[in-house]
Formats: C-alpha cells, sequence, structure tokens
C-alpha cells in the first residue's frame, strides 16, 4: 500500500531514500513556520494584509487542487464558490449578528453543499464541457447576487460593510496581523486536512478515476459519489477562503466574485503545481503579487506584461513551482547522495 | 531697567512669539514636504471597465502641466496612480498601499461606487481625505458620519431633482411614467425626482416600470408605461436599454415629453442607433461643456483645455467627455491644494475642499463649484438641453438640485 502512496508524485522519487526526503520536508516545514510567524513582526501592516490575501487565495486554490491535480475535474467556476462562502459570512454577520469565528465553518457547509449539488449535473460532463458548465457559473454569480430575490440579505449592488475582528484575550497585536495568524492557522490545517485525503483510500479512489475511470469503476470504486464528494470538497475549501476574505477586506460586492477572479484561481492552480498542495502558496502569491509588479513595469501595458510574465513562468516550469521545486531538491539529494557514504 | 521700558521690551517680544511661528511655521502631514506634494489614486485601467482609465491618465497629464508650470506654491505635484480593475478587493489592496507605502497626503478620484465603498470605512478610519469619489451615487456627502469623504459630479439625485423642477416650472399638470433601472443608481434617480416634486409626486406620477439589468429588452415595459396615458417619459436607463426605449416609444407613437437621464446622452452610442428623427426633442441635463460641440469653439475655457490636450496629452481622445471630465476634476484638486498654502494637513485639505467657490473653464457657464462645512456636494447645478436632431442645445437657466444636508 505505501507503494501505491507514492507512486503518483512519479518521477520525484527516483530510489531515493524516503528518510531523507521526510527529513526534508520535516526541516523544510519547521523553517517555513519560523517565517511565517517572523513575518507579521518585521513588515508594515499593509504587506501583513497582502500576505493575509495571499494565503486566502492559497485555500481556495487547494481546493482547486483536489479538484483538479487529484480528481481530473476542471473548474472555471470557483469565484462562485469564492462569492458563496463570502456572502455567507458577510450575511450571517449583518443580518443575524452571528461572531466571524462561527460563520468560517458554516461558510464551509453551505459551499459543500452547493458544490455537491453541483457536482450531479456536471458527472455527466467530461473536460472542456465541464469547464464550460462552471464559466456559466462564474459568469452568473454576480448577477444573482445582484438580482433583486435576494436583496434584502445581500445588500444588491451596494454590498455589505464588514467590521475586521480584534485580536481576541487582549493580544498586544493588531487586527491585521491577527487575521494574518488566523489565516495562517487556518490555512495550515486545511492544507494537513487536504494532504490526509490525498494520502487516504479515497484520495486513492480519487487519483484512479482521474487516471483510468473504468479501471477504477472495476476496482468496485462508485465514480459518481466519489466525483460530487470531490466537488463539494473542493467548494467546501474555496467558500472557507471566501469567508476569509470578506472580513480581510471588510467589504462583499457581486462585483468582487467576477470571472476575472475564477481565472486567477485557475492560473494560481497551474502556476503553483497541479497536484502540489504545499505549491498552492506559491499560487496564491503569485495571484497577488504579479498584477501588481506587472502594473510597474508598465502601467498602458500591464495586461500584457502580465501575460508575458505567465508564459515565462509556465514555459521556465511546466510543472509549476512544485515541479520546479521537485527538480532542484532531487538534484541536490542526488548530488549529496553520491558524495556521501552508501 | 525703567518699569517703562521693561513692559515694552516684554509686549515687542510675546507679540513677536506669537507672530513668528504663524508666518513660518510650515505644516506637513505625510506626503507633503517643502517640495512635493504626493496624491494617490485608483483608476481600472484594466477589466471590463476599463474605458474609465483615461479619466486617470487625464488627471496624470493635468499634473505633469502643472509641474511644468512651476507647481503648486513651489511644491510638485507627485500623482501616483494604480490600477484597482473596477474590483473591490483590488481597490481595498491598492489604496492601502498608497496610504501605508506611499505614504500619500490624500486619495483623490477613486473610481467605482463599489470601490468607493469598499475604502470608505478605512479612508475615514485613517483619516486620510478620500476626495472628489468619481461616482454619482448621493451617499458621498455624508459630512457627518464620513468627515473625510468628498464626491464632486452632480448626485442622481440631484440630477432627479433638476428634472422635477422643469416640469414643475414648465408642466405642472403633466402625468409622469418612469422607467428605471432596478437598483441604486435607478432609485436613486426616482428619489430626486419624487423628493423634487414633493406633495405633487404622487398625484403627478401615473406609472413606474423597472427593468433588470439581465432584461432582454424593455419593449414590454414601454408598452405598459404608453398604456397608462403618460405624458411625459422619465427615462433612467444606461446606454443600451435607452436606445431601445427611444425606438419603441417611437415604434408604438408614443410621443410624450421625453427626459433622459444624462447616463445616456451620447449622440454616437445611444442616440444615433435608436434614430436620430426618433431622438429628437428629447431633454436632458448637463453640467460640462460638451467639446465636441461647434458653439464652444472660440470659447475661451475650451481654447485652454485643446491647448493642454495638444501639449501634455497628444494621444488622449479629445471627442471623449472623460477628458474634460478628469481635466475639471483635477484643476478641482489644485485649487484645493493652493488654498492650503503651506499647511499641507489632511484635516487642513478637508477644511480647503470644504470651502470652495469656483468657475472652471469646461463647467456649463453659470455652473459653480460650490462646498462648505455642510455642504459636501461640489457641483449640484446642471442646464436642460434638448437634443435637435444633430446636437445637444441648451435651454434655460442654470438650475439646482441641491439635496438638502
Amino acid at each position: 500500500m505505501a507503494q501505491q502512496d507514492i507512486s503518483f508524485s512519479d518521477t520525484a522519487v527516483r530510489g531515493l531514500p524516503s528518510v531523507e526526503q521526510n527529513s526534508w520536508a520535516l526541516w523544510g516545514t519547521v523553517l517555513f513556520l519560523a517565517v511565517a510567524i517572523a513575518l507579521p513582526f518585521f513588515l508594515r501592516s499593509f504587506v501583513v494584509f497582502q500576505l493575509t490575501l495571499a494565503m486566502i487565495y492559497a485555500i481556495a486554490i487547494i481546493g482547486l487542487v483536489l479538484l483538479t491535480g487529484i480528481n481530473g475535474q476542471f473548474s472555471l467556476g470557483h469565484s462562485a464558490f469564492f462569492g458563496i462562502g463570502a456572502y455567507t459570512a458577510a450575511v450571517l454577520m449583518d443580518q443575524f449578528g452571528v461572531s466571524f469565528y462561527w460563520t468560517l465553518p458554516v461558510a464551509g457547509v453551505v459551499c459543500f453543499v452547493f458544490g455537491f449539488l453541483f457536482g450531479l449535473p456536471a458527472l455527466r460532463l467530461e473536460g472542456i464541457y465541464l469547464a464550460l458548465a462552471t464559466f456559466a457559473l462564474a459568469i452568473a454569480m454576480p448577477q444573482i447576487l445582484k438580482s433583486s430575490l435576494f436583496e434584502h440579505w445581500t445588500g444588491g449592488v451596494q454590498g455589505i460593510v464588514l467590521i475586521k475582528p480584534d485580536a481576541p484575550f487582549g493580544l498586544p497585536i493588531s487586527s491585521d496581523q491577527w487575521l494574518y495568524f488566523l489565516t495562517l492557522a487556518i490555512g495550515l490545517m486545511l492544507a494537513v486536512c487536504a494532504m490526509n485525503i490525498v494520502n487516504s483510500r479515497t484520495g486513492r479512489a480519487l487519483i484512479a478515476i482521474r487516471d483510468n475511470p473504468i479501471a477504477a469503476r472495476a476496482m468496485g470504486i462508485d465514480i459518481s459519489l466519489y466525483k460530487t464528494l470531490a466537488f463539494g470538497v473542493s467548494a467546501l475549501f474555496t467558500g472557507i477562503a471566501g469567508a476569509l476574505s470578506g472580513v480581510a477586506i471588510q467589504f462583499v460586492a457581486p462585483d468582487s466574485f467576477t470571472f476575472n477572479l475564477a481565472i486567477g484561481l485557475f492560473v494560481g492552480l497551474v502556476v503553483g503545481g497541479v497536484q502540489s498542495i504545499p505549491a498552492a502558496l506559491f499560487g496564491g502569491l503569485f495571484v497577488l503579487f504579479v498584477p501588481n509588479i506587472a502594473e510597474s513595469v508598465s502601467k498602458g501595458l500591464a495586461g500584457a506584461v502580465y501575460g508575458v510574465i505567465l508564459i515565462l513562468v509556465i514555459y521556465m516550469m511546466p510543472s509549476g513551482a512544485a515541479g520546479l521545486a521537485r527538480l532542484v531538491a532531487d538534484k541536490v539529494l542526488m548530488k549529496a547522495h553520491r558524495k556521501g557514504p552508501r | 531697567m525703567s518699569r517703562r521700558k521693561w513692559l515694552w521690551t516684554t509686549l515687542t517680544l510675546g507679540a513677536a512669539l506669537t507672530v513668528t511661528p504663524a508666518l513660518a511655521q510650515k505644516k506637513y502631514d505625510p506626503g507633503a514636504s517643502d517640495t512635493e506634494i504626493k496624491i494617490g489614486n485608483t483608476n481600472p485601467y484594466s477589466g471590463p471597465a476599463s474605458a474609465y482609465g483615461l479619466i486617470g491618465k487625464t488627471i496624470g497629464a493635468y499634473f505633469n502641466k502643472v509641474n511644468a508650470e512651476g507647481g503648486i506654491n513651489g511644491r510638485k505635484v507627485n500623482y501616483i496612480s494604480y490600477d484597482d480593475a473596477y474590483s473591490p478587493p483590488k481597490a481595498v489592496e491598492q489604496a492601502r498601499k498608497l496610504v501605508e507605502s506611499d505614504e500619500v497626503l490624500l486619495i483623490f478620484q477613486p473610481l467605482g461606487t463599489p470601490s468607493n465603498t469598499a475604502i470608505q470605512k478605512y479612508m475615514n478610519a485613517k483619516k486620510v481625505p478620500q476626495l472628489f469619489v468619481a461616482t454619482g451615487a448621493t451617499k458621498w456627502g455624508d459630512y457627518k458620519h464620513f468627515p473625510w469623504t468628498m464626491g464632486w459630479q452632480p448626485t442622481y439625485q440631484s440630477e432627479g431633482r433638476i428634472y422635477a423642477q422643469f416640469l414643475l416650472k414648465s408642466h405642472p399638470n403633466s402625468k409622469v411614467a418612469i422607467l428605471y433601472q432596478n437598483d441604486d443608481y435607478g432609485k436613486d434617480y426616482v428619489k430626486g425626482l419624487k423628493d423634487g416634486l414633493g406633495d405633487k409626486a404622487k398625484s403627478m406620477i401615473v406609472a413606474e416600470a423597472p427593468y433588470e439589468t439581465s432584461d432582454p429588452t424593455v419593449d414590454s415595459q414601454i408598452i405598459n408605461l404608453k398604456a397608462s396615458g403618460a405624458d411625459v417619459f422619465f427615462n433612467v436607463t444606461t446606454p443600451k436599454f435607452a436606445s431601445q426605449a427611444i425606438k419603441k416609444a417611437a415604434e408604438i407613437g408614443w410621443k410624450p415629453l421625453h427626459l433622459l437621464n444624462n447616463v445616456s446622452q451620447s449622440v454616437g452610442s445611444v442616440l444615433k442607433p435608436a434614430g436620430l428623427e426618433n431622438a429628437k426633442g428629447i431633454y436632458s441635463s448637463y453640467y460640462l461643456k460638451d467639446a465636441t460641440d461647434p458653439q464652444w469653439k472660440n470659447d475661451p475655457g475650451q481654447k485652454e483645455w485643446t491647448a493642454f490636450m495638444d501639449k501634455y496629452f497628444p494621444d488622449g481622445d479629445k471627442t471623449s467627455s472623460f477628458t474634460v471630465y478628469g481635466y475639471t476634476v483635477a484643476q478641482t484638486l489644485a485649487q484645493v491644494l493652493k488654498q492650503c498654502g503651506d499647511n499641507l494637513t489632511r484635516e487642513n485639505v478637508m477644511k480647503q475642499a470644504a470651502s470652495l467657490d469656483l468657475d472652471l473653464g469646461m463647467l456649463l457657464p453659470g455652473i459653480k463649484i460650490k462646498t462648505s462645512a455642510t455642504d459636501f456636494y461640489p457641483i449640484e447645478q446642471m442646464k436642460m438641453q434638448q437634443f435637435d436632431g444633430e446636437r445637444w442645445v441648451p435651454v434655460g437657466d442654470v438650475m439646482s438640485g441641491a439635496v438638502g444636508g
């Protein structure tokens, strides 16, 4: 069984002792955590805010990794789930006075239900057809949010203005820093959950469906159930990210959840590495910062510069940041291995 | 020292002490110094509303002109404009970058109702001016709750009130039918008209028909409005629907007095598709000069604007109202900064912005920019105009649509 666990990460493993790899991963995680915890105390509060947003996008991208990278289904409609999550949190806080912290699980559950239900008809669609169906969802969402049917709750085009929570227990940190740590904690928790899903029986079933649906069915996997579940879980991750973003921005409006956001998340997914959960963080950083970099190069041609950067990145890292990292790690380890005593 | 001499010395010394600081002391908040005034801006340079980005670029060109001519009170204006792609989250991020990283003195002309709503609370908490926002919503003049936010252009409600005055004056016994977009923009207009009509609103308005932006046409609404027997049609629609409404009304032979909101008064993109002969006689209102209108050919204000466009913004579209808008709003800010003198604190910026009384070159003659500590609506006057089959012709006097406050 253990063999099967790692088999999907194919080329990377190439007969290296897994203990060595594990210890590298462990040290990497420790280093990442130390830096991540220290950062907010050294940076300006608006950079802390930007990093919080990047982590929020990363959480949404983890949802896409599960759906696309692991299960092989496409979605160009995750902005819709992001929006549903944000609005669930906003309406609960604004209309019913629910504490922000309770809105997060609720947003997750609501999005799971929506994702699961959307997954049902999506079952009949494959590849580009599914992409098109989810695209429709992304296009429809801002208009649905504006519609007079829900205006009573959603505030229509006006949106809803929210209040950012202060740090609890009188902690001596700003609300920006508190939201950063909260997002970091939730993000880590969700990333660990996602990794456990991938490494479980369920994860193997999802991968089997991606790689060969007929063989998967022959092995007794209920394909429809797992596919809809994948959609639901993916929407759950994205919904929680949406709820966090609503509070971080302190405002939700239909125009925040347009098709551009869906494309942004998709770009983040591909740039990070479709199958890697940790690389979602790189995807999140890319989504947030690269448009800013492009703009600082040339305001008039920001879109074109963004395009060039994107093409270069895809060209140089065809399997995303995760692929590049794996390649580098591989080379270093191989070298160390050859030199060191056997 | 004699008693008298001692007294004199004390008096002069005292006087000197009280006078000198007032003369020499310069007061600065972040973003201002002896040599520079930093102002921030967000505009949609990319995304669905990127056509508006022209306004941000015109403002940049105007401050290039100001700097080339020596700056404001000897200080250069450093205009930092970021793209928000018309997305509220991006607007918040960029506004925070402007305030916390670039440390601008103020944010000027952020564009769009959603983006401005998103940053309003933050700007007011930080006490950084959110000055002359580019939206027609009515909520930007709420000086009691948001003393750091101020609008600029006439609000939709102001315009609605102006149509009400026009009706009360020249057609007091008419029956009004309203077509409006079912959102804040449409409802603001309707509220303005109703408030303006006052007690007579109930008896004069005989039909109201909302439409959704998702509706394919407004044909059925027009038929219903005609059936109400109204002889005045108040048309509160965005360009595509305005065209449809004008055309449909002509098709079914409904010829009411037609009031068209100025959002859709473009001849090229609204009236032409609807048929110029169908649009003949329609009324609307405006506050800026139309640069393509031959009547302003020898107007000094227009000449100055043309010279500016030729020298500092040769790529800019001279037929677009956005370049006229950007130029005029930038002039307004330049005046505020000039009035601030050497006291470039955020508080003084708001104080000076709230004490304007300005005539500007590209405003229609008679229209003024006026503010006070209790009036955060700079432009509240407009002029009625009528379409003669080719262009808009001003009619009547300047009217005021002040929204009480």
